[in-house]
């Protein structure tokens, strides 16, 4: 065969496969806005669900989930922020450094169950808070941290090396050069990360399953040591647990959830696209 | 007079073992323009790295001998390194605004020293932008980005930004590289009118230019120091063979 054949065949191979990829995930949404948009209307979201969760709307849930994911934020903003600024601005290579870095490997790696597992005996148990937000907080802030921890040094890392020197050779101390050099420019990235992970928390079942989710809750936690109705367990709990549960709500449950984890990634790329664009180095 | 910086066998080793800096013992007097000449590797920006400790960056490096500044070895423990920094200032080969306006550079160092009186930091802004010879250029836009400026500009503004410190000392690490030559004109004025308040330790963008400014010049060769002078005797009577072999242009 030629050189020339080869080549476009290789080109179309790989187009092809390419868009194989795509498919699943277009089909996927579609699917959901197929079974689901008919149960879409404000009523949905804006009420509680009754008759045996059967019937109303999602409210409960959806606020329990935005609750959730703002608390996950917090829990994880600050220790993500200092894990990567120690790993990428002090941490020299020894063994501290390094058992560090295998930890957040590792974490990336550990099955959600097992978050919950440890969310239980750890937060709701040992410490005492019970089932509640601030439990499953705390449960999802450690299950973000590999993902935000791994954005945010790479953020910090791509902060060019000649600021760093221009602002100690300026007389600035090392945390100044952190503080006002690195950081302002790494934060659009961190916050990237961070709402990515926030993402993945926002439709993590498991995690909460023992720490905060509550099957049915018509009124909204009134502080983070309640407990809360929660998304993703909510849509568990109606595709199996409820007989007789018509099917549209399922799916308009699952693309209200969909729907918002995909805009959060949308949020996170936004910001990305923004800082390239405004980069000026 | 006495020496403003006296460096008595200076050695600089960078990690992966290479001697950047052999031996090295020089008088550096005040308010002159002192010129560090060589061949490239031959330790000339180590040395102007050394001597406001930006060389403690690299991690391993080992220094031995000393650098007296101020009646003090700066190398000593009890040493303020960034007020050191703030005393001998850096400007870079390569022009590196920090992201901000122009006015955030140039006020960037006197901040972090913890200077917040906007009247000193404007004032210091005037003057750092008229010694360095880019105030009328710039004067009605000290609230644009320094990255807006070009690439002469830009090598001003990072003049300024050390001078707005008013150092006692400013290392310029080839200040004209890059520059066409009317700019390298204008950097080379405004050099011969800072040595009236300042210290100048220069590495040259060549040894042309090193014969233009320097007052005094050290020729560097493999980290070596082969030879120190008046500029008169170093370039046209230089004692050293090598030091000859060099600015007849016969290696190098």
């Amino acid at each position: 065969m030629s050189r020339q054949k080869t080549n476009q065949l290789m080109i179309a191979l790989i187009t092809t496969i390419a868009i194989i990829v795509v498919i699943p995930v277009i089909l996927v949404i579609l699917f959901m806005f197929y079974n689901g948009l008919s149960a879409l209307n404000w009523e949905f979201l804006t009420t509680a669900p009754y008759n045996g969760l059967r019937q109303g709307g999602i409210m409960p849930a959806l606020l329990g989930t935005v609750y959730l994911t703002f608390a996950t934020a917090i829990v994880s903003f600050p220790l993500a922020i200092a894990a990567a600024i120690y790993l990428a601005e002090y941490a020299r290579d020894n063994r501290l450094t390094r058992a560090v870095r295998l930890a957040i490997v590792n974490l990336a790696g550990i099955p959600s169950i097992v978050y919950g597992l440890f969310g239980l005996g750890a937060f709701v148990l040992f410490m005492g808070f019970g089932t509640s937000i601030i439990a499953g907080a705390l449960t999802l802030g450690i299950l973000t941290l590999p993902v935000v921890i791994s954005t945010a040094e790479e953020a910090i890392l791509a902060v060019p090396q000649e600021f760093r020197t221009v602002s100690l050779s300026l007389g600035a101390t090392r945390w100044q050069t952190i503080r006002y050099q690195v950081l302002p420019q790494a934060l659009p990235g961190i916050i990237t990360g961070i709402i990515l992970g926030l993402g993945r928390a926002a439709g993590e079942t498991a995690p909460i399953l023992f720490t905060v989710a509550a099957v049915y809750l018509p009124e909204l936690p009134k502080s983070i040591f309640d407990q809360s109705m929660a998304l993703p367990y909510h849509l568990y709990v109606i595709a199996t647990q409820v007989p007789g549960m018509p099917l549209s709500v399922q799916y308009g449950t699952a693309l209200v959830l969909l729907l918002l984890v995909l805009s959060l990634t949308l949020v996170a790329t936004i910001i990305r696209t923004n800082i390239r664009r405004h980069r000026q180095w | 007079m006495s020496p403003k910086i006296s460096l008595a066998n200076l050695s600089f080793t960078y990690p992966d073992g290479v001697a950047a800096l052999k031996n090295i013992t020089l008088d550096i007097p005040a308010n002159e323009i002192f010129v560090i000449f060589g061949p490239s590797r031959s330790g000339k920006s180590t040395l102007l790295r050394v001597l406001n400790r930006l060389s403690d960056l690299v991690e391993g490096a080992q220094h031995q001998g000393a650098v007296t500044f101020n009646n003090q070895n700066i190398f000593e423990r009890d040493v303020n390194v960034t007020d050191l920094r703030r005393r001998i200032s850096m400007v870079f080969a390569i022009p590196t605004p920090l992201p901000g306006s122009i006015r955030d550079n140039l006020t960037y160092g006197l901040r972090m020293a913890g200077i917040r009186d906007v009247q000193t930091l404007e004032e210091r802004v005037m003057r750092s932008l008229k010694q360095a010879a880019l105030w009328d250029e710039v004067k009605d836009r000290l609230d644009a980005s320094a990255f807006a400026l070009s690439g002469g500009q830009k090598q001003r503004l990072c003049l300024a930004r050390s001078l707005a410190l008013e150092p006692d000392v400013i290392l310029l690490d080839n200040p004209t590289s890059g520059l066409d030559p009317l700019s390298t004109a204008m950097v080379e004025d405004s050099l011969y009118e800072l040595k009236r308040r300042y210290t100048i330790i220069m590495v040259p963008h060549s040894t042309q230019q090193a014969a233009r400014v320097a007052d005094n010049a050290a020729f560097l060769l493999d980290g070596e120091l082969v030879e120190v002078g008046k500029k008169s005797q170093l370039f046209m009577r230089p004692k050293n063979k090598r030091t000859e072999d060099y600015i007849t242009g016969r290696f190098g």
